[in-house]
């Protein structure tokens, strides 16, 4: 009898245990940091003599300062991430259902760019754009930009560099859920006379919904708080949120604001997440979560 | 009459109509071809611009080939002290955000408990964080209890930001998971280590490879989040990002495209292995019957 107790105990204790360090790390390295950094940015005086003091204009007075990046940010992100859908959708389709033996050589070049460093692709695409580069000298010549335009430096550049540097993360979510997806569904529908266009719309796009949304979330997030591609190929003109924050810590060490703004980017992301995970549906982030159950 | 009609079509059509048929049915494959050209486009730049010979400090421009920079691409010493440094600090990272979450990934999965929902969660908000929200929030904690930067510091990070997509990687691969296989174990007298080590483990092994390859890349490629807890530490895209304001060495292309040759020779490697044991797995059962 209380060996079976024991024996009952120790089983409700296991889960706790193996959840112990990960989930110990994960709060003392990300939540409370999060708490530090809220704290951080109500705090008064200039560096490094900071007083906690409930400051919370630090807040409007940053965002009054920075909205331009803080707006310039969102806009370019979802640009990047509508344009990314646009490519990688119809690539993902190609690869899942006319892919053939070529399936697994197509998803290796889809994934190839991550084999080399994210700056240093970046810094690839400032020198394919770079002012005497072959593309601005093509473009010129065809009268498309003039004279002495330039590429770099304009934000067409920024967000296709936005766009380029998370396009796998798009890909690869909308491929998997393409996969999976039962093709005999697809039959069905056009036995029952659908056209191809209607088979598509009714059928394939909502099934392959998932991975639509977990590609846009993975592309969005980090395109959002992203100032490595406006740093190499922006200017100041397109300088965004993650600029700011990085000047603010690491060169101006006006830690209050910059806390606030990072605060404020943590917060306007979540939201945007769960209203988006709302309205097009959960399963993306947590879709696992049901299967488990059963 | 109705034979006729059926005909026409076939009759009439020429040159040009096959032609855009063809198109239309090929167009989705053609357009999916330029997408993959469009990614490979700055790969093709780094290998080639690997063996230029800038004229100044700037490898913008093409200035004619040479293999001078190949014979001594190891000659800039800070450039390979901070690869050094990246390759053990993601080693290390992988290592721990490996075991943690693999450990959390049982948790998840196979047991029921209180917190479960709670720790769901804890897994997928920072992946939902902005990188340089992650960077800022560590740095604001360490600056509080004035932590000096350095090695410490970017592990703690490069292990907090890994946890959550070993988690994630992890899970998915035991979910469609056959428990029945533990229960034979279990009833042919197996304890429950040896029903781990013996059948868990290796069936659940390449999700734990899969998530420590995921890991390793996600550390080694990072800049935001170091950037802010590195302190005098330079790491190899650190390194990249001091340089692009001074000029890049052709160094750091050669490195890049080493790296690149050898981690897709490793990823062909592990897709061919891995297609020798899908062989090996579907021929077994008849063999036993």
């Amino acid at each position: 009898m209380r060996d079976q107790r024991l024996v009952n105990l120790r089983r409700r204790l296991i889960p706790y245990f193996l959840l112990g360090p990960g989930i110990l790390w994960l709060i003392l390295f990300f939540v409370v940091p999060m708490y530090f950094m809220g704290r951080l940015s109500l705090d008064t005086g200039i560096f490094p003599e900071f007083r906690f003091n409930w400051q919370f204009s630090n807040y409007t007075d940053a965002l009054s300062a920075y909205d331009t990046q803080f707006f310039r940010a969102f806009r370019y992100s979802a640009i990047a991430t509508i344009i990314g859908l646009l490519i990688a959708y119809p690539l993902a389709y190609a690869i899942a259902f006319r892919g053939g033996k070529w399936k697994n050589a197509m998803l290796l070049a889809v994934i190839a760019p991550f084999f080399t460093t994210y700056l240093i692709r970046t810094l690839a695409w400032e020198t394919i754009l770079s002012d005497n580069g072959f593309v601005v000298n093509t473009l010129q010549s065809v009268g498309l930009i003039s004279e002495d335009g330039r590429v770099l430096a304009t934000s067409g550049a920024v967000i296709a560099g936005l766009t380029y540097n998370f396009l796998p993360f798009m890909i690869l979510p909308i491929y998997a859920s393409l996969e999976r997806l039962d093709t005999s569904l697809v039959e069905a529908a056009k036995d029952l006379y659908s056209s191809s266009r209607q088979a598509f719309l009714r059928v394939t796009l909502p099934l392959s919904m998932p991975g639509v949304v977990a590609g846009t979330l993975l592309t969005f997030i980090p395109a959002t708080g992203d100032y490595i591609n406006a740093q190499f190929l922006g200017g100041a003109q397109q300088a965004m949120i993650g600029n700011v924050i990085q000047s603010l810590y690491l060169k101006q060490t006006d830690y209050p604001a910059a806390a606030a703004i990072s605060f404020t980017l943590m917060a306007a992301m979540l939201l945007i997440v769960f209203i988006y995970i709302r309205i097009a549906g959960s399963e993306a982030l947590m879709g696992e979560e049901v299967e488990e159950r059963t | 009459m109705e034979a006729a009609t059926a005909t026409l079509p076939k009759r009439r059509e020429s040159a040009g109509s096959r032609a855009w048929k063809w198109f239309k049915h090929n167009a989705i494959v053609i357009y999916g071809g330029l997408a993959i050209a469009y990614m490979l486009v700055p790969i093709v730049l780094i290998v080639v611009f690997s063996f230029n010979d800038p004229a100044g400090k700037f490898n913008f421009t093409w200035q004619g080939f040479t293999l001078d920079h190949w014979a001594h691409p190891f000659e800039i010493s800070e450039l390979t002290d901070a690869l050094l440094l990246s390759l053990r600090l993601a080693l290390l990272a992988t290592v721990i955000s490996t075991a943690l979450g693999t450990m959390i990934a049982l948790a998840l999965v196979r047991y029921d408990f209180f917190g479960r929902r709670a720790s769901n969660y804890l897994i997928v908000v920072p992946t939902a964080t902005p990188e340089v929200v992650l960077g800022a929030s560590l740095l604001s904690m360490f600056l509080i209890y004035g932590l000096s930067l350095g090695f410490t510091t970017l592990l703690i990070a490069h292990v907090m930001f890994c946890i959550s997509f070993v988690v994630i990687v992890v899970r998915s691969r035991l979910i469609g998971f056959d428990r029945s296989l533990e229960e034979a174990a279990q009833d042919l007298g197996a304890d429950p280590f040896t029903t781990f080590r013996k059948i868990t483990l290796p069936l659940i092994w390449p999700g734990i490879i899969a998530g420590a390859m995921l890991a390793f890349a996600l550390s080694i490629d990072d800049f935001v989040v170091s950037n802010f807890t590195a302190g005098t530490e330079v790491t190899f895209p650190l390194y990249i990002f001091g340089a692009a304001q001074r000029g890049i060495p052709v160094q750091v292309y050669i490195i890049a495209t080493m790296l690149f040759s050898v981690t897709l020779l490793a990823m062909i490697f592990t897709v061919l292995q891995q297609r020798r044991a899908d062989k090996l797995a579907s021929v077994r059962p008849e063999q036993e019957v």
